[in-house]
This record gives C-alpha cells, structure tokens and sequence, in this order.
C-alpha cells in the first residue's frame, strides 16, 4: 500500500491528536490507583498514538521521531517488572510487598507515592514494547 | 553387612576395574585376568560347606530401603550354597574356557563385563533372602542375558534371539513380582524366612492360586519349560561360553532355585504340585522328542537343556507332593534329593557338551551334524569327553546321569503308588511319560555322539579340516569329565556335603536320615525301566534313518515359535491399526476428540451425579441487555455462516465491541476500557493479516462433516450452559470480595480496586501475565524474521 503524499489534513491533525492520546495515556497510567486505568490501558493508548504517527506518515518517520528499540524497552520493562517484587526482599519482607508514603509536595500538596507505581510502570513499558514489536515486525514484513 | 554382600557385588566391581584398566592390557588375554574373581569366590563359598554341613545357616542382614520391606538380607543356607559353587565353579571353567576360544579380536572386555554382571547377579538371585532384592537380581540376570546373547550385534538372528528371551523372561519376571508382592502383602514381609513360618496364614487365604500362578510363571519361563521353552533353543546364537554357563547351568535354573526355594510356602496347593509336575513332564517328553530332530549341534544341546529341566522340574513337583502329603516320606525324599543331584549332574556333564560342541564349531567352522562326522581319531580327546558326557546324560552305568536318572524314574513309580495321589488310575501317566523321555533322552545323546565323532570323515563338507584342540580349550571340559565320573562312582562325597544341607533348606527341616546313593540297589522296577529305555532307544536309534522323516509331518504351523512370531506381528500390527485409526494428523479430529469428551463428561456428572437443580436467582434484566445479546447473538450467526473473510473479521469486532459494552453496563470500567483498546488492535491485526490469507473455503467441506460439527458444537455449548446455571445457582460459600472492599485502602493506598488487586493483593498474576506478553511479543518477532526454508539454515534477515 503505498502512502499518499497529499495528507494533510490527516498529518496535521496528528500532530496535535498524538499530544492529546499521549498525555491520555499518562493520565490513563498514573491514575490507575484511584480512578480507572493503569499500567495496561495507558500502554495501550500510547502504542495507539505511535501507531498513529505509522499511520499518518511511515514506519521510517516513527524511527526517527522515537529512536527507541522497542525490544530494548521491552527488557526494561522486564526488569522494573520482574524486578520489583524482589526489591522488598532486599528490605527483609515478603516478595512482592509494596509500600506507600504520603508527602507534601509544594504545587501538588498531599501527595500518595507508591512502589505499585513501579511494578506498573514494567507493565506499561512492557506492553508498549510488544504492542509495537508486533506491529512493526508484522508491518515492515513482506 | 558383612563380607558376603561384597562377595556378590566383587564381579561387577571387577568388571570396572578391568574395563578401565584394558588400555594397559595388550599382550595377554582379559580373560586371565578375570579369571581369579570367580575362582576366589569359588574357594570363599567352599568355606561355608562346614558351617552348613553342621546344620547351620549363615544369614546376614543389611538395611537397604527397610520402609519398603525392601532389605539387602543374605542366607547361606544349603540350597543356596549348592547354587553358589555351581555359579562360581562352572564360572570359573567357563572364564577358562572363553580365553581360548575368544580371540582377541573381539570385544573382550565387553563380554567379560556381561558375563561378571551375570555373575553378580545370579549370586543375588541365589543369596537373597529378600523377594523383591531376589526379583531385582532375577530381572539383572535377564539384562546381561540378553547382553550376552546379543554380543556378536551384527548378526540378525543373535539380535532376535536376545529379544525373544528378554521378552519372554521379563514378561515372566514382571509376572513374577506380582505373585511376590501379593505373598508379601499377606505375609507383612519379604523376606523368605520369615514368610515360611506363617504359610498357614498364607494356606488360608483363598485367592492364593493368583500368587502361585504368577510365581510360576517366573520360575516356567525362566527355567524354559513348556511352553516357554521357545527362547532357549534361538539364544544359542550366543557366544559358546555364555551357552555353557547361562543356558545350561545357571541362568536357567534360576527358576528350578525358585521353586524349590519355595516349595514350603506353596506344597499345601494341588495347583502348585501338579503343575510344577506335569508341566515338568511335558517338558521332558517335549524337548527330548524335539532334540532328536535337530541338526545343529547346540540346537541339540538347547532342547536337551530343556528336557533336562522339565525333569528336575517334576521331582520338585513330586518333592512338595511328598511333603504336603507326608504319608511317606520316601517320595519327597527320592524327589527332594534326586532333584538336587540331578542339578549338579546335569551341570556337569551339560556344560562339558557346550564346551566340546565350541571347540568342534572352533576346529571344524561348522555345527551341523550333516557334515559333521568320523572326527574320532582327529580329535581323540575331545571324543573321550564328549563320549563320557553324553552317555552320562544318556544315563548309562557307571556315570553321574545313571544314578539321578534311576532316581527320576524311581520317584515316578513311587508317585504312581501313592495313595492320593488324585489321579486313582491315571498314575500311571507319570513313569509312561518318563520312560519315553528318557528314551528318547538315550537316543539324542547317541545321535549327538556318533553323528559328530563316529562314521567317516567328508572333507568336502566340512569348511576346514580339524585337530586337536588346544588344551587351553580342553581344560574345562576334562576338569567336567572327570567329575562326571567321579560323581558316578563315588555319589556320596556330596551326599553330606552338599545334597543333605540343600535337602534340609528346601524342606525346610532337618531330617536325620542320610542320603546314601548307590549304584545298584537290587532288581527293582526302575533297573528293569532303565534297561528297557536303552533297549528301545537302541533299536529305534539304529532304524534312526527310516523314521526320522516322520518329523517332516509336523507342519510349521503347530510350533510354537510360529505362535511367537505371529502374536508378535499381530501385536505390533494391531497396535499400529488402532493408533491409525485415531491418530488421524488433523487438528479438528483431535478437537472432536476433545470437545465430545467434554459434553460426554458433563453428561455423564449430570446424570450419575445427584445435582440439587436449583437455578440462580435472577436479577432485573433490563432493555439494553436484551438489545446487546441479540446484537452478539445476530453476529456470530452472522460469523459462522460468513461466506468472506473480511465480513467474518468484522463481525467478530462487532461482538468485541458489544463485549465492552456489557462491561460498560455491569460496571467494569477497567475491562470496558481494555477490552476497547485490544480489539481495535487485534482487528487490525486481523485486517493485516487478511490481505494474505487465502479465500474462505467452507464449500469444499462435506456435509457429513458438518452435520458432526453441528452436532458437537451444539453439545458443547449446552454442557457449558449447564455447568454455569448450575454452579451459578449451586453457590456454596460466599465470596471473599468483602476483604478487598474493606482493605482497598486500608491497605493498598488505592481506589481503584480492580488495579490494586492487580498490581498489589494479586501481583503475581499480573507479572506473570506480562511475561506473557513478552514472550508472545519475541516469539512473533522470531516467527517473521528468521524465516527456515526446508532446505537449510537461513539467518535472521537485517535490514
């Protein structure tokens, strides 16, 4: 399928959608504690706003635009999940405890952190890398 | 533990030690260097003949898995000794032997290794007081059997004759295992001393004849008696020495050891007595009517081993019939001892054949007794054994073979008299049969001389013309020859030595009375059998030409090595047929193997099953679930009968999507959300994949096929049905989502509950969810890039 050169209004748009998904997506990932979402929706969403870019423009112009090896992402994203869990074994609890602290923080106030966040930022990670491994790999496939 | 248990194991442990030390070794012969280890525990066994010949027993204990009743208990009792100094004394002979006959050529530490694992194990089998160390030791015995007869492993008929007697043995010997597992379940133990004590418990158990049939099962297919005699005639495809030891000596007389080890125990059952007897006989008359046919030598020899055997087999049979009767202790006693004596007898002079048909095989390259002939005066000394041998296995005055012969035919004539014998007027079957064994016995034993040593000498038939053997080679045999005759002349060095301590261990009481073996006894009925059987067997050995084609009228279809070889065709032929009939090579076979199996299942639980049919309460169904399940109804209708792929791919989003629907409205925002986003994905994986896929090609099935889909789809989906009506309604607890409701944040600092029990209560799951993503995320990537064609490797393609 050859792409056409003409698009745009599709190009432009993306430009200013792909913003609008990725911060969706951010919101859709660091809410996931208290509102609906987390680590699997928000990746989701930010594969969809790459996959957008392939979309709109080509395999080449997402390469440029993120220079990341999505099978390289992949491995961090194993680590942070796989390697969380441990973590807690190092502070002699059980595998796999979280903890939590709220903190104040001038501009946001009172503010939960959580080591959850860090378990589901492998999960985010992962599910980016693989959703765009899979389209990629099967995409540039002939 | 004490040195005996390292006395069994000092072979194999030889064996290693020679194995790693053969690179060292070129000048002399392996042989001589395994020599010793049978010779030292030859003289090591020779000095418990005191101890036991006081009327003592050597017993040593050993824990080895004692939970399992399974302990490494040894007992020298007499039985056990007479085994162990025919294992290592013909052992020895046979070692001796070997280093001439093998060059050095062959592979002879492989051999040495069989045969000392051999050793090991038929002492094991002898020595053990423990049923299933006995058991373990009896299947290590079939091993190195079939090791050995398979030794020369280019040759076809050495490869079928080692798996015809490990089939037939193992098969004996798994029989086997079961009778002692069920003798040691009644008994509360294994060990044989302490199970012969209670045989009044075992006398009362009903189901007993299982154990004796499977226990004799064992000891008929080892000891090769009719009719699973088949292997041993195919294993003499084995080196010479290993048919000396094994199949004449040792190995097949683990079963007589067996039942005669056992005979306590049993004796009280009919079963027991008359089938070791009959079987016995049948065996005797079988064999020795079958050797004289044969024109190989060792083919001779074989079915002379078989009826040898069947006779040792029937004097135990008769032996436990005098004991269980007890009305005269002259029966059991005769048998008792005639059984043993002709065990060592039959040793003797058996393992002297083998070794005289090796060197005549190794001398003349030939064992066929059509072109064997007139080697007398070539072979002057090897004629001298094989003449004292065969005559006395003939059982002819003044050899070993007479005396234990006279006995067989005495102890038959006792049981014709025996006044319960349960056969009223048919008694007389047992010395009938006897005497035409032993006649024909008389025959092949002369046939088996003359046809080899006498007449002329065809020097176009035979492939080299012989001469003397090495005395290397005549060692053992002379050394046999002379025990031979020894033992005829003068029975009763072993009378107190061996025979009254193997006597009294097989009894399993000491009697007073001695043995006493003579040559000549009066004018009784067994002398007048006896010169009537050399009679007979003289007159028909001399019309020997005009009736031996009679055996051309057995036609091949009633042996029973075409039995074998056919059951072993229909076996493997009918395994095959079945497993092609189902193992059809496609997926939807299997898939309706699969799902018939789970409506039949649930079928099945809701039938036999007493199900409360209680269906679930019900909530309000509203409006829009309506409208939502027939939307997903109308569109896998729509999927099934879809003639396109592309209407097919969308429908099945359109039940996606309907999915996330119901999340949205049974209040699963996460799901909803979720399941949004991964059917848009996995339809646009759909859509890229279809502009490669080939056509839909649903016309091309038939009906039937469809018609038995229908059938099997339908079925599934009402099992699956009932199974959640039924659970739904059936609840037997409560759930356990009030804890998380509770502690949500208690706990887990969140409010979302479906992500918290993901990522905190319920972690694990999710890591391992993700992994699983990984993995399907490399695998397709693997998948595209590295493309193998069928022809070779092709890398992983870089662009």
């Amino acid at each position: 399928m050859r792409k056409q050169d003409n698009d745009v209004i599709l190009r432009s748009m993306t430009l200013v959608i792909f913003f609008i998904i990725l911060t969706f997506s951010f919101a859709l990932f660091f809410g996931g504690h208290y509102t609906p979402g987390g680590g699997f929706v928000g990746g989701l969403m930010t594969a969809a706003a790459l996959i957008l870019i392939i979309i709109a423009y080509d395999m080449k112009t997402l390469k440029e635009a993120v220079s990341i090896d999505f099978k390289k992402l992949l491995n961090v994203g194993l680590i942070f999940a796989i390697g969380m869990p441990f973590v807690s074994m190092l502070f002699g609890k059980n595998f796999f405890q979280h903890f939590h602290t709220y903190i104040d923080i001038p501009v946001f106030g009172k503010t939960s952190l959580h080591t959850a966040v860090l378990f589901d930022l492998g999960v985010y990670l992962i599910v980016v890398s693989v959703t765009l491994i899979i389209i990629l790999t099967i995409g540039e496939n002939e | 533990m004490t040195f005996l248990h390292i006395a069994i194991f000092i072979p194999i442990i030889w064996a290693i030690i020679v194995k790693s030390l053969e690179r060292f070794i070129h000048r002399l012969h392996i042989g001589w260097y395994v020599l010793p280890v049978p010779v030292f525990l030859f003289i090591y066994f020779l000095t418990y003949i005191p101890i036991i010949k006081g009327g003592d027993v050597h017993y040593s204990a050993m824990h080895l898995m004692h939970h399992f009743m399974m302990d490494f208990n040894l007992y020298i009792d007499g039985l056990s000794l007479l085994f162990a100094l025919l294992i290592t004394g013909i052992g020895s002979l046979v070692v001796l032997y070997s280093i001439g006959y093998l060059s050095q050529k062959e592979q002879l530490s492989h051999f040495y290794i069989y045969l000392l694992m051999f050793m090991t194990a038929m002492l094991g089998v002898v020595l053990s007081d423990n049923l299933l160390m006995l058991y373990l030791f009896w299947e290590l015995t079939s091993i190195s059997s079939f090791l050995l007869i398979s030794f020369w492993n280019n040759r076809a008929r050495s490869l079928y004759g080692a798996h015809k007697s490990m089939i037939i043995t193992v098969f004996g010997g798994v029989m086997m295992l079961g009778g002692f597992i069920i003798i040691g379940n009644i008994a509360g133990t294994f060990n044989i001393h302490e199970i012969i004590p209670q045989f009044e418990l075992i006398q009362s158990t009903p189901s007993i004849w299982i154990a004796i049939i499977l226990i004799l099962l064992g000891a008929f297919t080892k000891s090769a008696q009719f009719p699973f005699y088949i292997w041993l005639p195919d294993a003499m495809e084995a080196p010479t020495p290993v048919s000396a030891y094994l199949h004449s000596a040792t190995m097949v007389k683990a079963g007589i050891y067996l039942v005669a080890r056992l005979t306590p125990i049993f004796s009280f059952h009919d079963l027991w007595i008359y089938s070791v007897s009959f079987v016995g006989l049948i065996t005797l008359v079988w064999a020795s009517f079958n050797a004289v046919k044969q024109d190989d030598l060792k083919g001779v020899l074989a079915f002379s081993t078989v009826s040898q055997l069947g006779m040792i087999m029937s004097m135990l049979g008769l032996a436990a019939f005098g004991y269980n009767h007890g009305y005269n202790d002259a029966v059991f006693q005769v048998a008792t001892v005639g059984a043993i004596f002709h065990l060592i007898n039959h040793a003797t002079f058996k393992g002297s054949l083998f070794m005289i048909v090796g060197i005549v095989d190794h001398e003349t390259h030939t064992r066929s007794l059509k072109k064997l002939g007139g080697l007398m005066t070539l072979m002057p000394i090897t004629t001298g054994i094989a003449t004292v041998t065969a005559l006395s296995m003939a059982g002819v005055p003044p050899f070993n073979g007479f005396l234990s012969k006279e006995m067989f035919i005495n102890v038959m004539y006792m049981a014709m008299d025996a006044p319960n014998n349960g056969f009223n007027n048919f008694g007389i079957i047992f010395p009938i049969l006897a005497i035409i064994g032993s006649i024909f016995t008389f025959i092949y034993s002369i046939m088996f001389v003359i046809k080899t040593f006498g007449g002329k000498l065809n020097k176009d038939d035979i492939p080299q013309v012989p001469h003397e053997a090495p005395w290397l080679m005549l060692t053992s045999p002379l050394i046999l020859a002379v025990l031979v005759v020894f033992f005829g002349l003068f029975p009763n060095v072993l009378s107190e030595t061996i025979i009254e301590p193997a006597r009294n261990a097989m009894l399993h009481q000491s009697i007073e009375e001695h043995v006493h073996i003579s040559m000549f006894h009066g004018v009784n009925k067994a002398l007048i059998s006896t010169i009537v059987i050399f009679i007979i067997g003289s007159i028909l050995f001399y019309f020997l030409k005009s009736w031996i084609h009679l055996y051309d009228k057995h036609p091949e279809k009633l042996t029973l090595n075409y039995y074998y070889d056919r059951l072993l065709d229909f076996s493997s032929l009918i395994a095959r047929k079945i497993t092609q009939s189902y193992m059809t090579g496609f997926t939807r076979t299997y898939l309706v193997y699969l799902f018939s199996f789970l409506s039949g299942l649930t079928l099945f639980a809701l039938v036999m099953k007493d199900i409360q049919y209680s269906l679930p309460k019900l909530g309000q169904i509203t409006i829009v679930e309506i409208t939502i399940t027939l939307i997903i109804v109308i569109s896998t209708t729509m999927i099934i009968i879809a003639k396109s792929r592309l209407f097919s791919i969308i429908m099945l989003s359109c039940v996606g999507y309907s999915m996330a629907l119901f999340f949205v409205f049974f209040r699963a925002p996460d799901l909803a959300l979720t399941q949004l986003a991964i059917e848009t994905i996995t339809t646009a994986l759909f859509l890229i994949c279809f502009y490669h896929l080939p056509k839909l090609s649903r016309h091309e099935e038939q009906r039937r096929f469809k018609i038995g889909n229908f059938i099997v789809a339908i079925s599934v989906g009402l099992s699956v049905i009932a199974i959640g009506l039924l659970s739904l309604g059936n609840k037997t607890f409560d759930s356990i989502s009030q804890y998380y409701i509770d502690n949500v944040y208690k706990l887990g600092a969140g409010e979302n509950m479906v992500n918290v029990i993901l990522v905190d209560f319920r972690g694990f799951d999710t890591l391992f969810e993700t992994v699983v993503l990984a993995i399907t995320g490399i695998g397709i990537y693997i998948l595209v890039k590295l493309r193998l064609s069928k022809g070779g490797r092709r890398n992983e393609k870089t662009r």
